[in-house]
């Protein structure tokens, strides 16, 4: 059984065998602020592995979600094995044979392995478990899996990570799962056991069984994938292209190209103060960047192109003191900041707006004034009291000259649209002296509009002085909104050059090659 | 506060602010959520926003609800104008210490965090104030100690919890257990009689017709409110509970903000401690038995969220007076305590059933409305 079967791998793209098990027909999504689905397109067909890429944000999890039964598409058509189908529930999406296997396994880590394969729905009589029963069925699955070794009986939390993982899809099994999706399964596996789990792979699909493969690692998905569907912003920008053929330049460029043409602000031709501003010297953090040494100057827009796993938000939160530094220094106009401390440099005159807007910046339940004065309300205040009217002025001054739309600052910032609450956080920091603004990903989830608009602001700010180091994975963004551009790749900075100098095709290859040769961690 | 409402939302507009070359927005992209809804107006007393405001009222109409039930139950007694106004005194009288310490369980759930200690910590302040020791220093010395020993403990849960990286529930539940431990130490198991005049006189002693006990939950009760309402100790306090990550990254120090609101309930508690003395004028280790239940309780039935960043101090109020009125029903129709226990179970569940169901349906409203203006 550690023979793999080659040959249905071996197999070109285009001649899959197996009839369509899954299509997708302009399915659409959408949350409060966002729109998660945008127009997805997906046909999966039985015993091959199709592969989905995407950036974070471009709606893979919610793609899965709606093929879990989590959540409910708001248009568009989800046909399983022929029939449309709209799945009330996890567990009715279960019973119709799709099991999701998503990254963080959710075993029940003080069960058995036979309980947790069987969990919901144990083989009964009168209400008893019939436990030999069952543990003879896992021992089956296991056995179906090229893994007789695990005992049933065994604790789950005793198994290392890639039992656990073999666990998940016995449970997917347990089901009759004619359809496993799995998230990036190997990202919390060793190098050698990611062989076992292609294995594994390979032994159920040539059983028919149709796999959707999700991970960031380009030659995994050269190794195990049939097809290839890209998502970007919701929506399908690639389908079905065969796995090993195609370039990756023309994957990743669909991954973070363009779809539109966006509107950057022309880069005013001014002198520049030679004072350094942020000096960043040798920054490392173990296992996430190693040895990152940065400049940014007083009104220069300095860009870190990165893909998701490049070190390159990590690398924000410890210039910024959220994150503790095992070696390096940061230091503003000179002086040297402590390190681990967020108090310090924004006292120093950084402000950060962080990668995920909701879980890290804003108050949602709150208005937006509070939102806007969060990190400057205590100078406004006197002996401790806040001075709400002053508040409510500056914010409203801030939502004018943003465009806030609403400009109600009473309003929660949850009713806002993506944008617009990205408005607010980076609003946040044009109150007080901020000298340097930290923007990680400052564009995801906002509209095409609201795009160009932040654009705007952002250099707006530097013209008056602000430094900003802007973190993107969107490629073009980098290159049409930055001065100056460092490429960052598995935790190191690859390249440094002007903006002018760089083009798109350059930037991804310097990107992308790392991933190409071992896989950067995702 | 009357500029409250700005009326434009046009996309025309462009401000002084920004130059003019910036690049053209189409209006029915960013326009989307801008909905047609009027701008809330904030009064001057509803620091917390409409929402509260609202919630309150409901509260206020439970009030009464009991209170008729009270008339149609005891018509007798309510026609009795001078036993109405005693009655209400007493009622307040009894929501007067739970109610200082719902005061500081407000802030600390508001805050992210949870207080199990409350109860022991009234019980160390009360024993240590009423050590024969203590008692030689006078009433001031006992006052302060009452004081020092509740914030002295409240700030040892707040460093536990915040440096010593406890989850809130363990750490106060050691604290529980161990300040009743040393309470009982200290005491001998005895109870200790309270010699002192003055602090037995605050609970016998009333001011123009308004026992003293009252104007202490008063004066704690606006102390609160300001401090939540109007000062940036409030703002912290709402940031930190509400996304403890967004507050770090806004500059906020989160660790040693979840330090000062453990010590603020510790420091309620010294001044439940005074006040709960005076009433029995006495203490031991048992007294303030499950006020932690109590002060929770009144909390959430205030409309403060468990899992922190909302919540009101007139809520809590509320919710402490609508127990106290409970407690008061029961007593003038001579009903056992063990059904007033269950009715006052019932309540806590009702209260929070509502509050889901008004959250429920408020999120369902809002995502229509974007629905119909996308």
């Amino acid at each position: 059984m550690s023979e793999p079967t080659e040959p249905l791998v071996e197999a070109p793209a285009d001649a899959v065998a197996g009839e369509v098990v899954l299509r997708l027909t302009d399915v659409v999504k959408t949350f409060p602020g966002v729109r998660a689905l945008d127009g997805v397109q997906l046909e999966v067909r039985a015993g091959e592995v199709h592969c989905l890429l995407g950036q974070n944000g471009a709606g893979k999890s919610t793609l899965i979600k709606v093929l879990a039964g989590v959540h409910k598409p708001d248009s568009g058509q989800v046909e399983w094995r022929g029939e449309p189908v709209s799945f009330a529930n996890p567990q009715a999406a279960m019973r119709a044979g799709i099991a999701t296997i998503y990254q963080e396994l959710d075993l029940v880590e003080d069960l058995s392995v036979a309980e947790n394969a069987f969990l919901g729905h144990e083989p009964k009589v009168a209400g008893f478990v019939r436990r030999g029963h069952m543990a003879r069925r896992t021992r089956a699955i296991l056995g179906r899996l090229g893994h007789a070794e695990i005992p049933p009986g065994r604790m789950v939390r005793a198994l290392p990570a890639a039992g656990k993982q073999v666990v998940s899809m016995a449970r997917a099994l347990s089901h009759e799962a004619r359809l496993i999706i799995m998230d990036e399964p190997s990202a919390v596996l060793a190098h050698d056991e990611v062989g076992n789990l292609f294995r594994i792979i390979r032994e159920l699909t040539a059983q028919g069984i149709a796999v959707i493969y999700i991970s960031h690692r380009m030659e995994e998905i050269r190794e195990i994938g049939d097809r290839v569907t890209v998502l970007k912003d919701g929506r399908t920008t690639a389908a079905n292209l065969p796995a090993r053929d195609t370039p990756t330049k023309a994957l990743v460029s669909r991954m973070t190209g363009r779809t539109i043409e966006y509107v950057f602000p022309d880069r005013p031709a001014v002198e520049r103060a030679t004072e350094e501003l942020l000096v960043v010297d040798g920054l490392t953090r173990e296992g996430e960047f190693q040895d990152v040494s940065l400049t940014v100057r007083p009104g220069e827009i300095v860009g870190i192109a990165g893909l998701v796993g490049s070190g390159r938000s990590e690398l924000m939160e410890t210039i910024y003191g959220a994150r503790r530094p095992d070696a390096g220094t940061v230091r503003m106009n000179g002086r040297a900041l402590r390190p681990g401390s967020v108090d310090a440099a924004v006292k120093a005159g950084m402000g950060m707006a962080p990668e995920e807007r909701k879980s890290q910046a804003l108050l949602l339940g709150e208005p937006i004034y509070r939102n806007v004065t969060l990190a400057t309300f205590s100078r406004y205040a006197r002996l401790g009291f806040t001075d709400i009217g002053k508040e409510k002025a500056e914010a409203r001054r801030i939502a004018d000259s943003l465009e806030l739309r609403p400009r109600e600052v009473l309003r929660a910032v949850r009713t806002l649209s993506g944008g617009n609450q990205q408005k607010v956080v980076v609003g946040r920091w044009l109150l007080g002296d901020t000298k340097l603004l930290l923007l990680d990903e400052p564009t995801r989830g906002v509209d095409v509009g609201a795009r160009a608009e932040l654009y705007q602001v952002i250099r707006d700010l530097a013209t008056q002085g602000v430094g900003v180091l802007l973190v993107s994975s969107e490629v073009p963004e980098v290159l049409g909104l930055a001065d100056r551009v460092l490429v960052m790749r598995e935790g190191r900075m690859v390249r440094e050059a002007p903006a002018g100098e760089l083009d798109e095709d350059t930037v991804l290859d310097l990107v992308m090659a790392g991933s190409l040769m071992e896989g950067a961690p995702a | 506060m009357s500029e409250d409402a700005p009326t434009s939302t046009a996309t025309s507009e462009r401000s002084a602010g920004l130059p003019a070359q910036s690049p053209p927005v189409d209006p029915a992209v960013t326009h989307a959520t801008a909905g047609k809804t009027a701008a809330p107006r904030l009064s001057w007393w509803s620091g917390d926003g409409g929402e509260g405001a609202k919630r309150n009222l409901g509260l206020i109409g439970v009030l009464v609800a009991l209170v008729v039930i009270g008339i149609a139950t005891r018509p007798d007694l309510y026609s009795d104008s001078s036993w109405v106004w005693g009655n209400f005194l007493t009622i307040l009288k009894l929501a007067s210490v739970v109610g200082v310490v719902t005061v500081g369980m407000t802030f600390v759930i508001i805050g992210g965090g949870i207080d199990l200690s409350v109860g022991a910590i009234i019980a160390i302040a009360g024993v240590w104030s009423t050590t024969v020791a203590t008692q030689n220093f006078g009433a001031g010395g006992m006052i302060f100690t009452a004081l020092v020993v509740g914030l002295s403990v409240g700030l040892i849960n707040g460093l536990l919890i915040s440096y010593g990286k406890l989850v809130p529930f363990i750490a106060t539940l050691a604290m529980l257990v161990a300040a009743r431990g040393l309470a009982a130490e200290i005491s001998n198991k005895q109870t200790q009689v309270s010699d002192n005049d003055f602090i037995n006189g605050i609970a016998a002693n009333s001011l123009l017709g308004i026992p003293l006990l009252v104007y202490i939950l008063a004066a704690v009760v606006i102390g609160g409110w300001v401090l939540l309402n109007r000062t940036t100790f409030g703002r912290r306090t709402v940031a930190v509970g509400g996304n403890p990550e967004a507050a770090r990254l806004a500059g906020i120090n989160v660790k040693r903000h979840t330090v000062l609101l453990y010590a603020l309930s510790g420091l309620c508690c010294g001044i439940a401690a005074i006040m709960l003395t005076s009433q029995a004028t006495s203490a031991q280790a048992a007294m303030a038995n499950l006020y932690e239940l109590d002060a929770i309780a009144a909390a959430i039935i205030g409309g403060t969220l468990l899992s922190g960043g909302r919540g009101t101090i007139v809520g809590s109020l509320l919710g402490v007076l609508i127990f106290s009125t409970i407690t008061n029903l029961f007593a003038i129709n001579g009903l056992s305590t063990e059904a007033q226990n269950m009715v006052k179970g019932g309540i806590i569940v009702a209260a929070v059933l509502i509050q889901q169901v008004q959250f429920g349906s408020l999120g369902k409203f809002l995502r229509r409305n974007r629905a119909t203006t996308a």
